[in-house]
């Protein structure tokens, strides 16, 4: 069964003091080198999963089983970005990553740790900054030593917390910019918690829909069907992007919260949606001919 | 032109301070000679009688002595007339090692019961208990077992110094941001680097407020144990001189004690400004 890099197994939580789990019965697999980003309304239970997959957090039903192994706890293999950035306030932003790289390699001369920390402060574009207190840089700046940290460890995956939520419209942008590029380079495999739909249709190549919690369930995975090379300029010039959007936003608008599953529904088999090909651009050329009304 | 607030601050508190010191003086000087008192019995009570002068030194009197005390700080007329600046001495040195060896135990223990909520509920009734206790109500208890008056003092500072820095060491400690501790957990990091690199510093501002909170109140607690145990010190000092009716010892001494206490406080508040962060 798992077959998969990351593999999501019937995984429920029910914190103590509640009647009903959070979520229940999720099941999805990951492969290596996949980005795929998980989408739902707050309270579906979406950090706790990312906190299960990271270690921090115990299901009380259920497994994830990360690269043939079952998750028991953190580890180095699986970094972490925070939302909140959670840069440690009373170092400098080069001791914050070389705090994250002596910790994955702590026989390393300090020399060498040094170095390696710097190659990832100026991946994230901080070259320059690495003396500074957190306290000194601005929201966005904090976030890429947040992502420099994780990086640095050169981890086989990367968790991502809503990163860019509490970032204004334009460092989100350049953020996400940032984010497509590096992974390029490095083709992780990437886990994203999101709240914004263009967001996911930007970097995911699938899209894990969570219903409302409590209860929460997986409704459907959308694979992401735009090419690999798109841009953030050029994303809403894609053909399907529209309708991508659409049934994204129909999804957190309306089948969230009213989704039952249908008769013959396996929780273990999701089914995989593609939106788009001619309706997706019959769709949009409506649009284009509304708007040039 | 208009002064800076600092200025202006400064000519008001310096205003005040000689209104103080010309009302005291007013109030001290007393109202010319009495002439209606039988001469026999005014040579018998002295000028406080004769002329309304009041016992209480004025400005220029006090003046006079801390003028001396400045002077020659560290006299030895015998061990009942040293200068204030040894007593001062004495009495710092006993809060030092007092306050040294409560750092010593209230950290590592604050840190425990920080770290282990098992600790925390288990000695939670000892310290609900012993906290609230006079520092001198253990004096007794001291001198019994320990039998020597100076160990007996330090011990007095030990117990009153522990209390703010354990529950202070404690509170930081436990409340440690969760997502610092979450970063230490994936990055696999161990106990004791744990310790040192991420919660000793997270906690670092408000233990050292508990050490300040402490300072302060060793040296509330020195004077009167050094009143009680006697010998040396500010405390004693203080004692002496009442005994010896010298008001005028005994208000330079307050005068010392409180900027000595000051600048403790000034000490432990500038550590305490070394090691917080802003956010």
């Amino acid at each position: 069964m798992s077959q998969h890099f990351i593999s999501v197994e019937g995984l429920k939580r029910q914190f103590p003091g509640t009647d009903k789990a959070v979520f229940e019965d999720l099941w999805f697999g990951m492969e290596k080198g996949e980005f795929v980003c998980i989408i739902g309304h707050s309270g579906c239970g979406k950090t706790t999963v990312l906190n299960i997959l990271a270690g921090l957090d115990k299901p009380s039903a259920g497994a994830i089983i990360f690269d043939g192994k079952a998750v028991e706890g953190p580890s180095l293999d699986r970094a972490v970005v925070f939302q909140s950035h959670a840069l440690m306030p009373w170092m400098s932003v080069l001791d914050n990553v070389l705090f994250a790289v002596q910790s994955r390699w702590p026989d390393w001369p300090k020399a060498k740790a040094v170095e390696h920390a710097r190659k990832y402060i100026a991946m994230v574009g901080l070259s320059g900054a690495e003396a500074k207190k957190p306290s000194q840089l601005s929201g966005g700046m904090k976030q890429r030593v947040g992502i420099a940290r994780a990086l640095s460890i050169e981890p086989k995956t990367l968790l991502m917390d809503e990163p860019f939520s509490a970032l204004d419209a334009l460092t989100r942008g350049t953020l996400q910019d940032e984010v497509l590029r590096i992974r390029a380079a490095t083709n992780l495999t990437v886990f994203m918690i999101t709240h914004d739909v263009d967001e996911a249709i930007l970097l995911a190549d699938r899209i894990v829909l969570m219903t409302n919690g409590p209860g929460a369930r997986i409704a459907e995975i959308l694979v992401n069907t735009l090419p690999k090379d798109r841009t953030r300029e050029t994303l809403h010039q894609q053909a399907d992007y529209y309708p991508i959007r659409n049934h994204l936003l129909d999804f957190l608008v309306r089948r969230s919260k009213a989704f039952t599953p249908p008769a013959g529904w396996d929780a273990r088999k999701p089914p995989h949606v593609q939106v788009g090909g001619t309706a997706g651009a019959a769709y949009s050329r409506s649009v284009a001919a509304a708007g040039a009304e | 032109m208009r002064l800076s607030f600092r200025l202006r601050a400064a000519i008001l508190s310096v205003a005040l301070l000689a209104a103080f010191l010309a009302a005291w003086q007013l109030g001290t000087m007393g109202g010319g000679a009495a002439s209606d008192i039988d001469p026999e019995y005014a040579k018998l009570m002295g000028q406080t009688a004769v002329t309304g002068k009041s016992a209480m030194p004025g400005p220029l009197d006090v003046g006079k002595v801390l003028w001396n005390h400045i002077a020659d700080p560290f006299y030895y007329k015998g061990p009942n007339d040293q200068g204030i600046g040894t007593q001062l001495a004495y009495s710092i040195l006993r809060v030092g090692i007092g306050f040294g060896l409560a750092v010593i135990v209230a950290v590592p223990l604050g840190f425990l019961i920080g770290l282990s909520p098992l600790f925390r509920k288990a000695l939670d009734p000892f310290i609900q208990v012993m906290r609230p206790v006079s520092p001198l109500a253990w004096m007794p208890l001291a001198l019994y077992t320990i039998k020597d008056s100076n160990i007996s003092a330090v011990f007095v500072i030990f117990i009153c110094s522990i209390w703010p820095m354990l529950v202070n060491t404690a509170f930081a400690v436990a409340n440690v941001r969760k997502e610092w501790l979450n970063v230490a957990r994936t990055l696999e990091v161990g106990t004791f680097r744990k310790i040192f690199r991420v919660i000793l510093p997270a906690a670092a501002p408000t233990i050292l407020t508990g050490m300040r909170i402490s300072v302060s109140i060793a040296w509330l607690v020195i004077v009167a144990a050094e009143m009680l145990v006697g010998g040396t010190g500010i405390g004693y000092f203080v004692w002496n001189e009442w005994n010896n009716l010298s008001i005028a010892n005994v208000i330079n001494a307050i005068l010392f004690i409180g900027v000595i206490g000051m600048l403790l406080d000034q000490l432990l508040g500038f550590l305490t400004r070394l090691v917080t962060y802003p956010e």
